[in-house]
């Protein structure tokens, strides 16, 4: 499905290289495209007009954009205004004047806000701040107990809270709690609810009546569809939200959700979740959501990621290789080692613009697949790892068995190898760690291998 | 591919509907009526039973005679109510068209809807507004029925039923309603805590198990899932329960370990009731857009899934990506969810779920 996606986007692009100047006329393809993309990427129809509306009044405008084909304008313009749209750089939690600072999570039923409120919990904590969590979750069987739990784990204090007491005693007691106790934060947990249940909606406006709220976050599964829009615009005017939080984007969805929610209450994504465990918090880069919604890919992250883990004269060194294109087995091997320092490598290959699209779910490679892979290339001699086009069949079979694989992993690996060094070919003449050299990359620069890479 | 298969079967329907479609408002409530009637003869010995807890006032006729008057209440201000005798024109195709995509049908499956009405209006087979929503409700009723939905019961043993899902869809949830059903008909249940991962999973199970008052079967948190499978197949062959329901962690379906998992944990009830799972049934959140294609497809490819589950459709959102699905994938949807409380687990109605997704 995605990959459709990205063929059609890439084709609206291809349409407009051979055109001289955006006009009217010559861009109402492309502009259908990106239409059709954000739409599948299930970005609210109403916020998908508004944002044609405003790409195309930039791309007629007369702005001067340098050396630029008129293909790479657009392509620009549409990224911009995307990232534009998604709220600027990045926003931090607020912090109030007087501690504690009192964080509320709210949400639908099962958007994720209590692994979320413990993920922030720790996050905080880990940066030297006194954290109290608390439930108020008086509903959802086994709830409090579950906050709970996530608590005791990261060795984090959590109010006692009980599904016999109300949402309202629970917020006020607890956040008695955090002052007694000169607590730099209180996260306070609520249970999902449905925009339209008066009710519950209540319950959280006396909450807010009561305490002094610093952040209501809004919690939305990246997966959400079209009512996005309604149910995030409920509770920012029934709670004035002064953020949200993107859950679950460790999955496959394009998260257009993050679009319609910013577009409709003008509030930022703070953070995004992208795992189950509590560390996997993080925070978020409007550039990098614009390009996952436009299939592009996250080049800005995959390049961050890779300088956090890799140590940086290891990393010169392979990138002298790369660009010399002489990266062998045996430099591959060696990376085995770094890139397993930086986690899911099905995740950063999704980072890779006009990869990620591609990835087919379940790729990722666990850890002990990497050391099989790591295994088999021990079993190469020298010469094979310098040049793995000369393992023939017998080769392969020898290899197979002295790392006690089947023929089928070596070819796996062959292969997969062969792609890697084709993919990594191209990310290295991007070169750059900014993001504009990355952008120009994927504009096509000299080599680039963006939509119009090879056209 | 998307209409042929039913092209003659839908004109038939088309046909129909179109000449008896002159009240609607009172209609809906006849055809629900009648669908439930025939639901009720024509399904399985289980959903025969289910028809047993329908009558209690506090169980699921109450409940459906809610969901009925609430979708009746939103159809008021509906996009039918506008729909008038009135041709049918481009403004009014364009805005079929972004009712259809916001009631997350997406792209494809809202446009072969609109090429469907443009290609009977050439045809002279539709002319007005009122009309064109007539057939386009049939057509997407006709598409999610698949015949009667009962869920299979075993031969002889237990009746094994394994949920799945990405994390927070209501898996969970469901299970604890459908074994208060299954307890009101008189059956042993037994439920297997396969969610030995997630923070108090096993006690929110645990709750709703107790508060049905069924058995379940759980082992201590990280325990091996299917370990856990294993001993509730072999206590549910052993104790001679008549059901037992499998809960499982919550997993995104692009991660292979989590989904081999899964597998495995299929293999592990084969391994001492061979038939089983007699259904495995993904749990879909109503409010997911487009990305429940690629659950679906996911799922699909690592158990034999044998039909969905709808959840969280008391609130706003419309489901319709499930249109798209159920034609694809050929997946019936059994049940629907539209509450937290026990009895908010109603049996699917194509035709309701039709009417509700224009309102
Ligand atoms: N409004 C509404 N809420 C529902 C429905 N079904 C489940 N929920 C709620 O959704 C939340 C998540 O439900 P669970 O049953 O825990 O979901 P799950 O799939 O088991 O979640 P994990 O095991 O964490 O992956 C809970 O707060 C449920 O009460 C429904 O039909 N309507
Ligand atoms: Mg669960």
């Amino acid at each position: 499905m995605f990959d459709a996606l990205t063929q059609k986007f890439n084709d609206a692009f291809k349409k407009l290289t051979n055109k001289g100047v955006l006009t009217q006329s010559n861009i109402q393809a492309s502009l259908k495209e990106v239409k059709m993309a954000l739409l599948e990427a299930d970005v609210n129809y109403r916020v998908v007009g508004a944002f044609l509306r405003s790409v195309q009044k930039r791309a007629l405008g007369k702005e001067v954009m340098g050396s630029l084909s008129p293909a790479q304008q657009f392509i620009k313009i549409v990224s911009d205004e995307l990232t534009q749209m998604m709220g600027g750089s990045n926003h931090g939690l607020l912090r109030s004047p007087s501690s504690p600072t009192v964080v509320m999570m709210v949400g639908l039923q099962g958007s994720g806000k209590t692994t979320t409120a413990a993920k922030l919990a720790r996050m905080l904590k880990k940066d030297g701040k006194k954290v109290l969590l608390a439930s108020a979750d008086i509903y959802r069987p086994a709830a409090i107990e579950q906050l709970k739990v996530l608590a005791k784990d990261l060795e984090i204090d959590c109010f006692d809270s009980n599904p016999q007491m109300t949402a309202e005693g629970i917020a006020q007691l607890a956040k008695e709690q955090a002052s007694r106790g000169l607590f730099d934060y209180l996260i306070l947990d609520t249970a999902g609810r449905l925009q339209i249940d008066e009710e519950l909606m209540n319950e959280l406006g006396h909450i807010k009546g009561l305490i002094d709220l610093t952040e209501i976050l809004f919690v939305a599964d990246a997966m959400t569809g079209q009512e996005a829009v309604n149910v995030a615009s409920s509770f920012h005017e029934k709670l004035g939200i002064t953020g949200f939080i993107l859950t679950k984007m460790d999955g496959d969805a394009r998260g257009g959700a993050a679009l319609s929610i910013r577009a409709i209450t003008g509030q930022p994504v703070k953070f995004i979740g992208v795992g189950e465990k509590s560390d996997q918090l993080e925070p978020f880069y409007p550039d990098r959501i614009a390009s996952r919604i436009l299939g592009m890919g996250d080049l800005v992250g995959l390049i961050e990621k890779a300088q956090q883990h890799i140590n940086l004269a290891d990393a010169k060194k392979m990138e002298q290789k790369l660009r010399q294109n002489d990266f062998t087995l045996t430099d591959f091997r060696e990376q085995l080692h770094q890139i397993k320092k930086m986690g899911n490598i099905g995740d950063l290959m999704k980072m890779i613009p006009g990869v990620g699209a591609k990835m087919p779910a379940g790729q990722e490679v666990d850890t002990g697949q990497l050391s099989r892979v790591e295994a088999i290339i021990d079993s190469m001699t020298l010469a094979e790892r310098e040049n793995p086009g000369t393992i023939n069949g017998s080769r392969k079979l020898r290899v197979a068995k002295g790392s006690g694989t089947d023929v089928s992993d070596v070819n796996r690996l062959l292969k997969n190898f062969a792609q890697m060094k084709k993919m990594m070919k191209k990310f290295s003449s991007m070169g750059g760690k900014k993001s504009m050299r990355a952008m120009q990359g994927m504009m096509g620069g000299p080599g680039g291998f963006g939509p119009f890479g090879g056209a | 591919m998307f209409f042929n298969k039913k092209k003659r079967e839908d004109k038939k329907r088309l046909a129909a509907e179109i000449r008896q479609s002159k009240d609607k408002a009172t209609g809906l409530a006849q055809e629900f009526e009648a669908k439930r009637q025939e639901l009720a003869q024509n399904q399985g010995p289980l959903s025969k039973e289910l028809k047993g807890t329908q009558s209690t006032p506090t169980g699921l006729l109450a409940g459906l005679k809610k969901g009925l008057a609430k979708t009746r209440s939103i159809f008021s201000g509906s996009i039918l109510a506008l729909a008038s005798g009135e041709l049918v024109d481009n403004e009014f195709l364009e805005e079929l068209e972004e009712r259809l995509l916001s009631a997350d049908l997406g792209v494809a499956t809202s446009l072969k809807v609109i090429d469907h009405l443009k290609g009977q209006l050439k045809l002279g087979q539709i002319k007005t507004q009122a009309e064109a929503i007539t057939s386009l409700k049939a057509l997407v009723a006709g598409i999610l029925d698949l015949g009667d939905p009962h869920l299979p019961l075993a031969q002889s043993g237990p009746t094994v039923y394994l949920f799945v899902g990405v994390n927070g869809v209501g898996k969970t949830t469901s299970i604890g309603k459908l074994a208060a059903q299954l307890k009101g008909q008189g059956k042993k249940v037994l439920v297997a805590a396969g969610d030995t991962f997630r923070a108090a999973a096993i006690e929110q199970l645990a709750h709703w198990c107790e508060k049905v008052g069924v058995d379940c079967l759980a082992k201590p948190q990280n325990s091996d899932p299917s370990a856990v499978l294993y001993e509730a197949a072999q206590k549910a062959q052993n104790e001679g329960y008549d059901v037992l329901l499998c809960d499982t962690s919550g997993r995104l379906h692009n991660k292979k370990n989590l989904m081999d998992e899964l597998a495995k944990m299929e293999r592990s009830l084969q391994k001492v009731l061979p038939e089983a799972p007699h259904a495995a049934l993904l749990v879909l959140d109503a409010n997911t857009g487009q990305n429940a294609i690629m659950q679906a497809k996911e799922f699909r490819e690592v158990v034999a899934l044998t039909g969905l589950v709808v959840t969280k459709l008391d609130g706003t959102a419309k489901g319709g990506v499930i249109i798209g699905i159920v034609n694809e994938f050929e997946l019936p949807v059994y049940f629907i969810g539209v509450g937290e409380r026990v009895e908010d687990l109603q049996p699917f109605v194509p035709h309701l779920f039709a009417e509700s997704l224009l309102s």
